[in-house]
């Protein structure tokens, strides 16, 4: 009985607090140093719009969801990797090809780093880059229709973890191994790893205009795991750096036995050097097999092409291509200061947060002053590259951003907190605790040439007690901090989809322009469209059919149908008729095994039904849509395998037959 | 999703309400004045509508126009208007002895306000049972040409 006094008590408190929602901050324990003032700077007013976008990667859901800063309001989350049958994604004939490999359809992916696509460094708005750790494989999604357009997969390739960020032009955008696997893939005893495991880091080249990737080379290094990566930016465009773990190569019980080196490494890649070699012929031709799928917004349909080979470049045999600098203790985060000159690792096992420097790095390579080598591949000086050192900021160093004001942002898991240090001085200026074990984090164009320094969001990896317990499985959750003055503030706490991986955000006003509203139907390039209801029909090719049907407020055409028989595959183009913003409609048809369709106004999408029994079955809009939204419906008539009943359609008793 | 509006204003309202804010839930008490019913006796040609088109004079038909009017009336328009019959909304047929120039065209390109605020629009609207006038964008010569077809009507 207790308890539900308990229960009562707490059930009254959240009552009250949420019905006198003015001054709920000055109430609750768990709002912490929030005051009031704090909490304002994050509200948005019903009706208003937010300052930013924020993409945060679901991690393990494979989507990536849309929130507003700084209120933390979802918008959207846009399926990637993983089926969505709320969208019909992965289930409509449309974009079951997008999730294509070579291991053939998989439904599920794993999600990690969304990076917006630039110009000259700066965040230009106009695709979202994502990668698919489990299969390896890189999205872009576009965003003018905030949908994905196009998944490459990744050959020779294992936990693409160092993926998916994009150079100063979006030239390339990269995928990294973090498994060491055997390349080309055969049946081997795993404890020969060692020496004959590969690491494959790849250059994807970006179509400037349409945004397809290509896969134009890959560098096959050795067995190291290519945790994460950050491209050089400016002075040092042309290179991309890698932080490594496992250079002991280790195959089994990797929490000890990856642990042993008292540095890794961060690999220096010149990829300007790469292109060089590559267009001087310096490089082999691997036969493979991979998925390149890609959506067009015309036929508002994807296609799988299968690329059968790679352009492989082995760092032995191209000098000034690759170079180690070693970092201590399995670093983990790599980045890169909007100026270029320091490339910041945080060895997740070490006390500090070591920087290395650009120009002292060039000047190494210069004078040749290596320390040795491996694998070919030479190793330069701690001491000679090192920048300076951030000693013992915390516990457990993730991952840094920048403010574009000289000051970094750095995570730590273990402690739980986000430590802000200065560039060149490497001194701690502030720190503030996060709820809790942070993992990423994410300032606007922080990790671009020009930071919009007013916000960080953190992500964490735990929440605990911060929330209502939803049982075993809580919710995860970001945190704001407002980092426009000299501490930081942390002024909202919110839950997101999935685990909140990574994040990319950029100013709304960068992308609102261009935000589509309707397909037009006059561009409507589908195979299947019906572009009015004088289209609307239906067609029979053996055991076939196809349904050319089309929708507007609030009816379908044709919305009866009879002749069609039990052992038919019956699909149902459905093509919105609608021009109007947001007025969609859907489809759902009663045991169809699969999803809805949600489709936009100008849209075609196309929905397959293999009915098993006789009878006569209803089908209806599934996205209110209009006052009479619930009249928006209609009924097909399945007859016997061996029924002699003549295909019609029909809307309003006007009766139409394929003769 | 209106629907989830609705609720969404009423929390809003009522969470002000809870906060003393009496101006908002005043102004959301009060009901729409009545309308009289003045504007069924006024001439219906003399009603331009609510929209862009503010004045228009019409010359001899153009055929031309006539014929991209048609087409357009056919791709956009046919979902839910019939000429030889009442479909979901009105026929078009003789339109133009009912209705002004510029009151067809508002209606077309601004539907989602006429249907709200114009007499005639808010009629039809209950007429065809809620079922709303959609938007379908088009441009403004768009809906001159599938005027001048309604004029062959």
């Amino acid at each position: 009985m207790k308890l539900n006094k308990n229960l009562i008590i707490v059930a009254l408190v959240g009552a009250t607090l949420a019905f006198t929602g003015c001054d709920n901050n000055k109430n609750g324990d768990n709002a912490g140093a929030l005051s009031g003032n704090m909490a304002d700077r994050a509200y948005v007013a019903p009706g208003e719009h937010d300052e930013f976008y924020a993409f945060i990667s679901g991690g393990f859901s494979g989507q990536l969801a849309v929130y507003g800063l700084p209120s933390g309001r979802l918008f959207k989350v846009i399926p990637v990797f993983s089926v969505d049958g709320e969208k019909a994604y992965g289930f409509n004939e449309e974009t079951k090809p997008l999730l294509n490999t070579s291991y053939g359809f998989i439904p599920w992916g794993d999600s990690h780093h969304p990076d917006i696509s630039q110009t000259d460094g700066k965040l230009d708005g106009r695709w979202v880059f994502i990668n698919e750790n489990n299969t390896p494989r890189i999205a872009r999604i576009s965003l003018e229709t905030f949908e994905t357009e196009e998944i490459i997969e990744i050959p020779n390739s294992a936990g693409n973890h160092s993926s998916s960020y994009v150079t100063d032009n979006t030239d390339y955008v990269i995928a990294g191994t973090r498994f060491g696997v055997p390349v080309p893939q055969r049946d081997m005893p795993i404890d020969e790893y060692k020496g004959n495991f590969k690491g494959a880091l790849s250059f994807l080249k970006v179509d400037p205009e349409e945004g397809h990737m290509n896969l134009e080379f890959q560098i096959m290094m050795p067995g190291f795991d290519y945790d994460k990566a950050h491209p050089g930016r400016g002075k040092s465009d042309g290179w991309f750096f890698y932080t490594t773990y496992n250079t002991e190569e280790s195959h089994t019980l990797l929490e000890v036995n990856a642990s042993q080196n008292d540095k890794d490494f961060i690999a220096a890649v010149n990829w300007k050097k790469a292109e060089e070699y590559i267009k001087a012929g310096n490089f082999e031709t691997m036969p493979t097999n991979y998925a390149h799928n890609v959506y067009d917004v015309k036929t508002h349909s994807a296609t799988t092409t299968w690329k059968k080979e790679v352009r492989i470049l082995d760092p032995a045999k191209c000098p000034g291509l690759v170079y180690f600098m070693p970092m201590p203790k399995s670093p983990h985060g790599c980045d890169v200061d909007p100026s270029g000159e320091y490339i910041v690792g945080s060895g997740k096992l070490s006390a500090n947060v070591t920087v290395h420097s650009f120009t002292k790095m060039l000047d190494a390579i210069e004078n040749e002053k290596f320390a040795g080598e491996a694998y070919g591949i030479p190793i330069l000086n701690f001491d000679d590259v090192l920048a300076g050192t951030v000693v013992q900021p915390g516990l457990g160093p993730l991952h840094t951003e920048f403010d574009g004001k000289g000051n970094a942002y750095t995570t730590f898991f273990i402690s739980s907190e986000v430590v802000k240090w200065k560039l060149g001085t490497w001194e701690v200026l502030d720190r503030k605790p996060t709820y809790y074990s942070v993992g990423h984090l994410m300032i606007p164009g922080g990790n671009s040439q020009e930071p919009f320094g007013k916000y960080l969001v953190a992500m964490n990896k735990i929440t605990k007690d911060r929330y209502l317990p939803t049982g075993p499985e809580v919710t995860q959750s970001a945190q704001l901090y407002d980092i426009s003055g000299e501490k930081m503030e942390m002024i909202l706490d919110f839950p997101t989809v999935g685990e909140p991986h990574y994040a990319a955000g950029i100013p709304a006003d960068l992308v609102t322009p261009n935000s589509r509203k309707i397909f037009k139907l006059e561009e409507n390039e589908h195979p299947f469209v019906a572009k009015s209801e004088k289209e609307a029909k239906v067609v029979r090719d053996g055991n076939t059919v196809h349904i050319y049907m089309t929708t507007i407020r609030s009816h379908f055409a044709p919305d009866n149908i009879e002749g069609i028989k039990v052992g038919d595959k019956v699909y149902f183009h459905v093509t919105n008729l609608e021009q109007d913003y947001d007025v969609p409609h859907g489809i759902s048809m009663i045991g169809a095994n699969t999803s809805e369709l949600l489709i936009m106004p100008g849209q075609t999408e196309t929905f397959t039904w293999e009915p098993k029994k006789e009878g006569v079955w209803p089908f209806y809009c599934t996205d209110f849509c209009s006052a009479l939204h619930q009249e928006m419906q209609g009924y097909v008539r399945v007859s016997a395998k061996d029924s002699d009943i003549p295909l019609k359609w029909t809307l309003d008793d006007e009766w139409y037959d394929s003769e | 999703m209106k629907k989830f509006n609705v609720l969404m204003a009423l929390l809003i309202i009522s969470l002000m309400w809870a906060c003393g804010g009496g101006n908002s839930a005043t102004e959301a008490s009060s009901a729409p004045p009545p309308k009289s019913m003045v504007e069924e006796d006024a001439d219906p040609m003399e009603n331009k509508g609510i929209g862009p088109i503010t004045e228009l004079k019409l010359d001899e038909v153009n055929q031309e126009l006539v014929a991209d009017g048609l087409k357009v009336f056919e791709e956009m328009c046919t979902a839910c208007h019939k000429v030889e019959k009442k479909f979901i909304g009105p026929s078009p047929k003789g339109i133009m002895d009912r209705r002004s120039p510029e009151w067809i065209m508002n209606m077309i390109l601004n539907p989602d306000e006429m249907v709200i605020k114009d007499p005639i629009a808010k009629q039809l609207l209950i007429e065809a049972n809620g079922a709303p006038m959609a938007n379908q964008n088009l441009t403004e010569d768009q809906a001159r040409a599938v005027l001048e077809y309604f004029r062959t009507l």
